[in-house]
C-alpha cells in the first residue's frame, strides 16, 4: 500500500498516522507538503491526519479544504482512489467538499480525551474489511469540534445510502445518551462519500493499536487499507 | 509618531518597581541618569522574576550534579542523559500572576513558555505536565478561574501537540486570591546536539524570528515580581495572547534549521522579552550586542524603543546563526509562514547597545545587567513547630466507610478526570501510564525506553513545617515515579511562595529549600532547572508555602513498568513501609475534623530510600502486577484508588493488634507503597522484605465487586465510582447556571 499522508502547517497526528499506516503495509508512507500541486505517482490511499491546521482560528479545517492539494485529492478521489480523513482531517474533508456535513463544537463547548466506542456499521468497505458487521470496537477521541451536523435532508440519504461508517455507543453496543461524546447526530462518527472510498471519523484509531497503549482495536482499519490495496493492484 | 519620553523621576522608577538602592546602584553603574528606555530594561532584568535577588543565595546550596547531569540549573531548560544517544530536556515554570488575571490566556501563554524553554535547547516536546492550586471552591472566583486555567492548558498544547499527560489539582481558601499555575515541558534530543543560549564570534547577526512584536505584556515579569493589591484586575493589559499555532510552526522551522546546522546560539523571547533574551545571549559569551529596533518585525505602528525592548509577545526567538548558513535558515522559516529578521550583530564591546530611529536609546554595560543585579541576603525567621497530633488523641469516625466516602468526595481526593479529560494525553501515541494514576509514563519514540513523570508538593506539609514539607515534596515526587518501576533521575522545582520581604515568608523559603536539598541529595535526586515565583499574596495575605516539584525517571523498558489498577480477582496485595498512624496534617484531621493542625508527617530519607529500591526492584523483576505510593488520605484512600481503577473489589485484613484503627486507616505516614501480586508469590516476598530490613505486611486480596471492611462494612464500586468522581463536573456545571 502506497499512502501519501498530507501535512498542512499546525497539523500534528501525522507521525500517530504514519506509524498506523506503515504498521499495517510495512511500506512507510509519504508526507506531502500542502503546497504540492500533484500526490505521488502511484498513491493507493491519501490520510489526512488530525491536528488544528492554521491553529482552526477560522472554521475547522476551512483554509486546508481549499489548499492546493486538495484539488490532487478531489481528482484522486474522482477516479475512485481511497481517501481517509481523522479528525481535522475529516473537518478538512467536509470543506473540501469530499464529504457532506459540519464539524460543529461538542455539545459541552469543551475539548474531549477520552476512550470511546465505536459500532462499525458495515463491513464490506476498503477502510472496515477486517471488522465483523456490527463490532464494537474502542478506540479514543480528542477533539473540541465533532459534532456533526447535516440537514435532514443529508442525513437521510446518508442513512439510507448505508454511508454511516461509525457510530458513538457504549461497550455493549447501546447508543444515545453519554456515549454519544459531542452530540453528533444520529451518533455519528464517521461518514463514508457516495462510492464509499471516502471516509471521514473524528476518533482516532490510529493511537490504538499497541496493547500496552491500551487497545489494538484501531488496527483493524488499517490492515483493511492494506488488504484493499492489495487487492486493487 | 514622535514621543517625548518622560523625565526619570524618584517616582517613576518606583513604578517599575525598582526601590531607592537599586535605582542609586544604577546611577553609580552608570555614572549618569538611566534614559526612559533604559530604565525599562533594568526595571526588567533587575525585577524578582528575571533576577532571583532574593532567591540567588539560598539556590546556591541545592545539589545539582551527577553524573547523569549534562546540564543544570542557568540554561532554559536542565538536560540529563538517559544513554542510546539521547538526552531528557525538561522544566517547570509558573505563570500564577497572569493567569489570576486572566486565566485562559495566562495559562496558556504558561505552556506556551515552557514548550519553549524546550525546543530552544534542541529537544521534541514529548509531554506537558502541570500543578494547579485554587481557592476554596466556595469563593466566587474560583469557578471561572478553574474552566479558564483548564481550558487554556489544553487550548495551548492541545492545539501545540503534545500530550499533556500528568498533573495535580488541589483547593485551599490561601490561593482565593493568587492561584498557582505551574506547568511543566519535557523533550527529547540527541544528547550531542544540544543548544544554548551563548554567542560566539564578533560580528555575526543577531536573528529575530517567530511572530511579530506587539504591545502585549509589557512588564509581565514586574509584575510576576510584586504582590496584588485590590486592583489586581487592572493589570490585565500585562498579560500576553497565546497563539499555538504559531508555535507549532515556531518548533517546527527551529528543528528543521538546528538540523541544517544554522544555529550558534539560540534564546527564546520569555519574560522580559528582547531584553532578556539579547542580555543573556550576549553576557554568557562575553560579548556586547548592538541592536536596531528599525529591524524588528512590529504588529503595530508607533512603537516606541521602551515598548519594544518590554514587550512579551510570545512565540519570539532570537538567534545568532552561522552566516553561511543564514540564506539557508531564511528558506526554512519563510516555508512555514514565519518572520524573519537580522535585527542587530555581536559586538567586542561588552555594551548592549540600542538603536531606534537614528537615536541611540540605550548603552549599558551588557554583563553588569546582569551579574550586579542587586542580592538580597533576607531576614529569615524559622517556622515554630506545631505539635505532634497523637491518633489516639484524635476522635474517631463513627465509621470507617463513611469517612472515607466522605474523602473521596473532598475537592482535594476526587477524581480530576474532568480537567485532564480537556487535555489530549493521548497524541504521539506513546503514553503507556495515563493521568489518574501515579507518575505518568511515556515511552520514547518506539520504545522501549520510556520517561516516567510527575508533578508534586503537600503544601499543607510545607506550612506547618517547611523542612519536613521541601523534604516530603522531593520524597514523594521520587515515590511516584519510583512506583511505576522507574528509576528518578532529576527534578525540576517550581518554588511559589509569599511576599519574601516579610521574614516568616522568607523563613519558609530557606525551611523548603533545605528540605528540598536534603531530600535530592539523600534520594540522589538532583536539581537540573527551576523558577521561583515571590510574591504570591493578595493584600497582605500570602499563599501557602508550595515548592512544586517535577520529577524525571527512567524505565528501560515501558512493558515492564505498572500502574495503580488493580489487575484482576485474586491478588494479594501487600503493604511496603512502617505505619505509625501520623494523624497530624492530614486529610482526615482536615476533612473529616474539621483540623487544619499539627506536625506534618516525618520523613525519614533513608527509609524512603531503602523502601522505594526494594520496590522498584520487584517492580523490574516482573513479580509486581499493580503499585500505589500512599500520599494524600492514607491507606483507604490509595487502596479505594486500586480498586476502581481496576474495576474490582478487595477484601481487607484487620490492622494490627494496637493499632489506632483510624490512624491504620488514614493516616500519612511517608515511604510506604501498595503492592499487588500473584496470591502465592505473596508470602515468600514478604519473607524476602522483611530479610532486608523493609517492613511488609499482607493488607488483603482482590476480588468481587466492593471494597470489604473488615469490620463488615462493604461499599460497592458503583458507590466508591460516584463518591470519587461526581464532585468536580457537578461543581463545575454550577457555573454554567451562575
Amino acid at each position: 500500500m502506497r499512502a501519501a499522508v498530507l501535512l498542512f502547517p499546525g497539523l500534528n497526528r501525522e507521525n500517530d498516522a504514519m506509524r498506523a499506516l506503515q504498521q499495517a503495509s510495512g511500506v512507510k508512507p509519504t508526507l506531502v507538503w500542502h503546497a504540492e500541486h500533484d500526490l505521488p505517482a502511484g498513491t493507493d490511499v491519501v490520510v489526512v491526519p488530525g491536528g488544528f491546521s492554521y491553529g482552526d482560528y477560522l472554521r475547522c479545517g476551512a483554509i486546508a479544504g481549499r489548499a492546493n492539494i486538495m484539488n490532487a485529492v478531489r481528482a484522486h478521489a474522482a477516479r475512485g482512489g481511497l481517501v481517509l480523513g481523522i479528525c481535522n482531517g475529516f473537518q478538512i474533508l467536509c470543506e473540501s467538499g469530499l464529504l457532506p456535513g459540519v464539524l460543529m463544537r461538542n455539545r459541552n463547548l469543551r475539548f474531549i480525551c477520552r476512550m470511546q466506542h465505536l459500532r462499525v456499521e458495515r463491513a464490506d468497505t476498503a477502510f472496515t474489511n477486517r471488522y465483523a458487521p456490527g463490532q464494537v470496537i474502542e478506540v479514543c477521541v480528542a477533539h473540541g469540534e465533532g459534532n456533526y451536523t447535516a440537514d435532514s435532508q443529508t442525513l437521510a440519504r446518508l442513512e439510507g445510502e448505508g454511508r454511516v461508517a461509525f457510530r458513538y455507543c457504549d461497550a455493549s453496543g447501546q447508543v444515545g445518551g453519554d456515549a454519544n461524546c459531542n452530540g453528533s447526530m444520529n451518533d455519528i462518527a464517521g461518514v463514508y462519500s457516495e462510492k464509499l472510498n471516502v471516509l471521514g471519523m473524528m476518533p482516532h484509531p490510529e493511537n490504538l493499536i499497541e496493547t500496552i497503549m491500551g487497545g489494538t482495536d484501531g488496527r483493524g482499519l488499517f490492515d483493511s487499507l492494506a488488504s484493499a490495496a492489495a487487492k486493487a493492484a | 509618531m514622535l514621543r517625548n519620553e518622560p523625565e526619570i523621576t524618584a517616582e517613576l522608577v518606583a513604578e517599575h518597581g525598582l526601590k531607592p538602592d537599586e535605582h542609586q546602584r544604577i546611577l553609580k553603574l552608570l555614572g549618569r541618569a538611566p534614559t526612559f528606555t533604559e530604565l525599562g530594561i533594568f526595571s526588567a532584568m533587575w525585577n524578582e522574576h528575571c533576577s532571583y535577588k532574593s532567591s540567588r543565595i539560598h539556590l546556591r546550596k541545592l545539589p545539582t550534579k551527577a553524573p547523569w547531569v549534562i546540564q543544570g540549573p542557568g540554561e532554559n531548560a536542565g538536560v540529563i542523559d538517559i544513554g542510546d544517544g539521547l538526552a531528557c530536556v525538561f522544566k517547570m515554570e509558573s505563570h500564577n500572576h497572569p493567569s489570576f488575571i486572566e486565566p485562559y490566556q495566562g495559562a496558556a501563554t504558561g505552556v506556551g513558555g515552557i514548550l519553549r524553554d524546550v525546543f530552544t535547547m534542541g529537544a521534541r516536546p514529548v509531554a506537558c505536565l502541570n500543578l494547579l492550586r485554587f481557592g476554596a471552591p466556595e469563593h466566587p472566583k474560583t469557578r471561572h478561574l478553574v474552566a479558564g486555567v483548564v481550558a487554556g492548558i489544553g487550548g495551548y498544547g492541545n492545539s501545540f501537540g503534545v500530550p499533556t499527560v500528568g498533573g495535580s489539582v488541589n483547593f485551599h481558601t490561601r490561593y482565593d486570591g493568587n492561584i498557582l499555575v505551574n506547568a511543566m515541558a519535557v523533550g527529547i534530543a540527541r544528547a550531542d546536539e544540544i543548544f544554548y543560549a551563548k554567542a560566539t564570534g564578533v560580528g555575526r547577526p543577531i536573528v529575530y524570528l517567530g511572530s511579530k512584536t506587539g504591545r502585549d505584556g509589557i512588564h509581565g515579569a514586574t509584575m510576576a515580581s510584586a504582590a496584588f493589591e485590590a486592583d489586581a484586575e487592572e493589570k490585565r493589559p500585562t498579560v500576553q495572547v497565546g497563539d499555538p499555532f504559531s508555535e507549532k510552526l515556531l518548533l517546527e522551522a527551529c528543528l528543521e534549521i538546528m538540523a541544517a546546522g544554522c544555529v550558534i546560539a539560540i534564546q527564546d523571547m520569555g519574560a522580559a522579552g528582547l531584553t532578556s533574551s539579547a542580555v543573556e545571549m550576549g553576557a554568557k559569551g562575553n560579548l556586547g550586542v548592538e541592536l536596531d529596533l528599525d529591524k524588528v518585525p512590529c504588529r503595530e505602528e508607533g512603537m516606541t524603543a521602551y515598548e519594544m525592548m518590554l514587550s512579551e509577545s510570545q512565540e519570539r526567538m532570537l538567534m545568532v546563526l552561522r552566516p553561511e548558513k543564514e540564506a539557508e535558515a531564511e528558506a526554512i522559516f519563510r516555508k512555514w509562514g514565519l518572520d524573519f529578521a537580522v535585527i542587530g550583530k555581536t559586538t567586542d564591546t561588552l555594551r548592549f547597545v540600542i538603536k531606534h530611529q537614528g537615536e541611540v536609546k540605550a548603552d549599558l554595560p551588557i554583563k553588569e545587567l546582569g551579574d550586579e543585579a542587586p542580592l538580597y541576603d533576607r531576614p529569615h525567621v524559622p517556622t515554630p513547630a506545631r505539635l505532634v497530633i497523637d491518633a489516639s488523641a484524635v476522635v474517631a469516625p463513627a465509621s470507617t466507610r463513611d469517612a472515607l466516602v466522605r474523602l473521596l468526595r473532598t475537592p482535594d481526593l476526587c477524581s480530576k478526570r474532568w480537567v485532564w479529560e480537556q487535555y489530549d494525553h493521548l497524541i504521539l501515541g506513546n503514553t503507556v501510564q495515563r493521568p489518574g494514576g501515579d507518575a505518568a509514563v511515556v515511552r520514547i519514540g518506539d520504545g522501549p525506553k520510556g520517561l516516567a513523570l510527575t508533578t508534586d508538593v503537600t503544601q499543607r506539609y510545607c506550612e506547618a513545617d517547611p523542612v519536613q514539607g521541601g523534604r516530603q515534596a522531593v520524597a514523594e515526587a521520587w515515590r511516584n515515579i519510583t512506583a511505576t518501576g522507574a528509576k528518578p533521575l532529576a527534578l525540576t522545582d517550581n518554588l511559589n511562595f509569599g511576599n519574601p520581604e516579610r521574614p516568616e515568608i522568607m523563613g519558609q523559603f530557606v525551611g523548603c529549600l533545605e528540605g528540598i536539598g536534603d531530600a535530592a541529595r539523600a534520594l540522589d535526586f538532583p536539581i537540573v532547572s527551576g523558577n521561583v515565583s515571590l510574591y504570591n499574596e493578595t493584600q497582605g495575605r500570602g499563599i501557602l508555602p508550595t515548592p512544586s516539584i517535577g520529577g524525571v525517571g527512567l524505565l528501560d523498558d515501558v512493558t515492564r513498568s505498572v500502574g495503580v489498577a488493580l489487575r484482576g480477582e485474586g491478588r494479594a496485595l501487600i503493604l511496603v513501609g512502617e505505619t505509625e498512624g501520623w494523624l497530624g496534617q492530614s486529610m482526615y484531621l482536615w476533612q473529616v475534623c474539621g483540623r487544619e493542625e499539627g506536625a506534618p508527617p516525618p520523613v525519614d530519607l533513608a527509609a524512603e530510600r531503602r523502601n522505594g529500591d526494594a520496590v522498584r526492584a520487584l517492580i523490574q523483576s516482573g513479580r509486581v502486577d499493580s503499585c500505589h505510593d500512599i500520599s494524600d488520605g492514607g491507606l483507604l484512600v490509595a487502596l479505594a484508588e486500586m480498586a476502581m481503577a481496576g474495576r474490582v473489589g478487595i477484601a481487607l485484613e484487620a490492622p494490627p493488634a494496637g493499632a489506632t484503627e483510624h490512624g491504620w486507616w488514614f493516616g500519612e505516614d511517608q515511604a510506604r507503597y501498595i503492592l499487588a501480586v500473584e496470591a502465592a508469590a505473596a508470602d515468600a516476598m514478604i519473607a524476602e522484605l522483611t530479610k532486608a530490613g523493609v517492613p511488609a505486611r499482607r493488607l488483603g486480596v482482590s476480588g468481587g465487586a466492593a471494597l470489604k471492611l473488615p469490620d463488615g462494612a462493604s461499599i460497592s464500586l458503583e458507590e466508591l465510582a460516584a463518591a470519587h468522581e461526581a464532585w468536580l463536573p457537578s461543581y463545575m456545571s454550577a457555573s454554567a447556571k451562575a
